[in-house]
């Protein structure tokens, strides 16, 4: 990366924070309902992953957590805030929420609910991917629990068998849901359960993203060259609960404080300022800058937008006058 | 018009499609090499080789859901989950991503896979791999389905479902596969809504689907026969959604209705056509609508209490005699 990469890396993790800081905010003023899962903590796995990625080119899908993913394939954040809102301008129109954020268009297939549920699917896309002869890869993100669902199992050896190009980005963040992984998991490395499958697996330190963009960068080139499935595992934290419905009782102070020293956002900052490439008055105006299109932006859309009409309560739930419904084109 | 049997009939039409378009591929365990349990697939592992006609491991949940993911960008499966008791476990991603995504995503995705699968009581095949299961399937938003009771309803939805931008499920039966019937030479496309009358009659309407329709009609030919009742049988090929008019129109012709259903009266499709039947031509009734359906029992090996909890031809004509006071 380049120092002018490194700054934009840093504004783009800065805003990753400050959206998902005001999501809650919107939360606590009942303004989004349902659930709301949020990212801080973890900016530097989806940001190094879709630096060393084609944004917009290669297929992206993952769980609930799934708001700076579809920012990061090019969703637009005012559609993703909006979605939250439960407008009809929202990027699923208000159909979906938070946990299922879609941006076709940008290639982002989705936040999907169900822990596990996306990894056959990304195996999917990655068969049409292969079949079309396209040079796009699916890239898959989940946390460390979805690891313990069959799925998990079945994929990497379908993905393995037939040779997908499917990277599977493992965001070891610790804990499912409040449950600490030494507690849940047999094996705790996530990488090292990947050697039954004989896919490629590596593990590296999830808060710094410039070691997730060099680890992503072999990944991703491992898997566009033809060479198959890879996974990557991402040791990192999030720093609230869960969900927004989770008290966070579980975890021990002292755990958060070390955590929260290795934030990635203060280390890349702090790398940067030594460097003279930034001086913390650029810092701090670069924040300034996000706060204002946040709240300028993003939320005066999602707020002043409408919401989606009750007549069309039962658009989408099937296709529109598909003719093989009445037995072919006539 | 030729007579081919009903495996002959969806091997057809997924050789055509595949011939037609190189993005139509099918998936299941042992569809490939072996040609498929049923033969539904016979020949086509080596007219198509492996990347299109594959070979699964036996993880069910994983395979339809790569199939899933493979239809949101292009790719046409059609998914053969080799007897529907394995569909459980293919119901996380059937129920959560196939037949939600449309709408979960605004209508920017959908998840045009066909998912085949026999269900149905066989021979002794025991509890774990006798159910029916379409109660379950018809109950999903967002899901097409359909049970062809004939060949040629086989070969025409087949290829409707494949070509359609919805996910279908088919339900088929192990006991059909070697029924023949005739089946249109070139192209046709069955459609994936709507019912058919399989037999006119004034009497009582007969509403049966799949295996089933095949009693109604013996028991049609037996009561035409012996008791001078003469039913009107009424093919309910789609499930999902049912088809409120035919049922409605058959119903206001005879006042009467028998729904024979091979699966356990509770939750079925027994009870949702005498629903709709109330909805929508309550006052046209002559008599109480009757089911006739399984006991509520997993379904027992031995071939004596196996019979016992399947209804058969001989349970309409009774209910239909009781219906008529006979």
């Amino acid at each position: 990366m380049t120092p002018a990469d490194k700054k934009r890396v840093l504004r783009e993790m800065l805003f990753a924070r400050r959206f998902e800081e005001r999501c809650y905010e919107a939360y606590v003023e009942r303004k989004i309902g349902g659930f709301l899962h949020l990212y801080p903590g973890q900016e530097a796995c989806a940001q190094g992953v879709m630096e060393a990625a084609r944004p917009g080119h290669d297929y992206v899908i993952t769980g609930y957590r799934d708001h700076i993913h579809a920012i990061k394939c090019g969703a637009d954040p005012k559609a993703v805030m909006a979605e939250l809102y439960g407008k009809e301008t929202g990027s699923s129109k208000g159909r979906g929420g938070s946990m299922h954020i879609f941006d076709v268009e940008h290639h982002f297939m989705g936040g999907y609910a169900l822990v596990g549920g996306p990894f056959p699917l990304a195996a999917g896309i990655a068969k049409a991917l292969k079949m079309k002869g396209s040079d796009a890869i699916s890239i898959c993100f989940l946390g460390d629990a979805a690891n313990n669902q069959g799925t998990f199992h079945e994929s990497l050896n379908m993905a393995k068998v037939w040779n997908l190009p499917v990277l599977y980005v493992c965001e070891n963040n610790l804990y499912g849901i409040g449950t600490r992984i030494d507690r849940s998991t047999a094996v705790v490395d996530q990488y090292k359960r990947v050697s039954g499958y004989d896919i490629p697996a590596v593990q590296v330190d999830g808060q710094d993203v410039e070691v997730v963009y060099q680890a992503a960068k072999i990944a991703v080139d491992h898997v566009r060259s033809g060479k198959g499935p890879y996974f990557l595992e991402l040791m990192t934290y999030r720093y609230r609960g869960h969900s927004m419905s989770d008290s966070n009782a579980y975890r021990a102070k002292d755990e958060e404080r070390m955590w929260s020293k290795r934030d990635p956002i203060i280390m890349l900052r702090d790398r940067l300022v030594e460097a003279g490439e930034i001086s913390l008055d650029d810092y701090k105006a670069m924040d300034a800058g996000i706060l204002h299109q946040i709240e300028g932006e993003i939320i005066k859309f999602a707020e002043e937008s409408p919401e989606p009409s009750v007549n069309e309560l039962e658009k989408y739930v099937l296709a529109d006058n598909d003719p093989y419904v009445r037995g072919g084109a006539r | 018009m030729a007579a081919i049997m009903y495996w002959e009939a969806l091997q057809r039409a997924q050789d055509e499609e595949m011939a037609r378009d190189p993005l139509v591929i099918v998936m299941g365990e042992d569809v490939g090499v072996a040609g498929g349990t049923y033969k539904a697939t016979k020949g086509l592992y080596d007219k198509y080789g492996a990347e299109r006609v594959i070979d699964t491991p036996i993880s069910e949940n994983g395979f339809t859901g790569l199939a899933i993911g493979a239809s949101f960008i292009g790719v046409r499966p059609v998914i053969e989950i080799m007897s529907v008791n394995f569909a459980w476990l293919a119901m996380d991603q059937i129920f959560n991503s196939a037949a939600k995504v449309r709408y979960m995503s605004g209508g920017q995705l959908t998840a045009p896979v066909v998912i085949r699968s026999p269900g149905g009581t066989a021979h002794q095949l025991g509890a774990q791999h006798s159910a029916r299961m379409e109660k379950v399937f018809m109950g999903i938003a967002g899901l097409r389905v359909v049970t062809p009771s004939t060949p040629k309803q086989a070969y025409g939805m087949l290829k409707a479902a494949i070509r359609c931008n919805d996910p279908v499920f088919i339900n088929e039966h192990e006991l059909m596969y070697n029924m023949k019937g005739e089946v249109p030479d070139g192209d046709y496309f069955h459609p994936l809504e709507g019912s058919e009358v399989a037999r006119p009659g004034r009497d009582v309407t007969l509403f049966g689907y799949n295996i089933s329709v095949h009693w109604c009609l013996e028991a049609a030919e037996f009561l035409a026969t012996h008791h001078g009742i003469d039913c009107e049988v009424v093919d309910l090929f789609t499930l999902s959604p049912l088809d409120r008019a035919g049922i409605k129109a058959s119903v206001s012709k005879t006042h009467r209705a028998v729904i024979a259903e091979e699966a356990e009266a509770p939750v079925g499709v027994g009870s949702e056509v005498i629903a709709i039947i109330n909805e929508e031509c309550f006052f046209e009734l002559d008599a109480a609508p009757l089911r006739v359906s399984a006991r509520n029992v997993p379904i027992p090996y031995n071939h004596k209490l196996e019979k016992a909890a399947i209804p058969s031809a001989k349970d309409i004509v009774h209910a239909v005699l009781k219906m008529f006071g006979k």
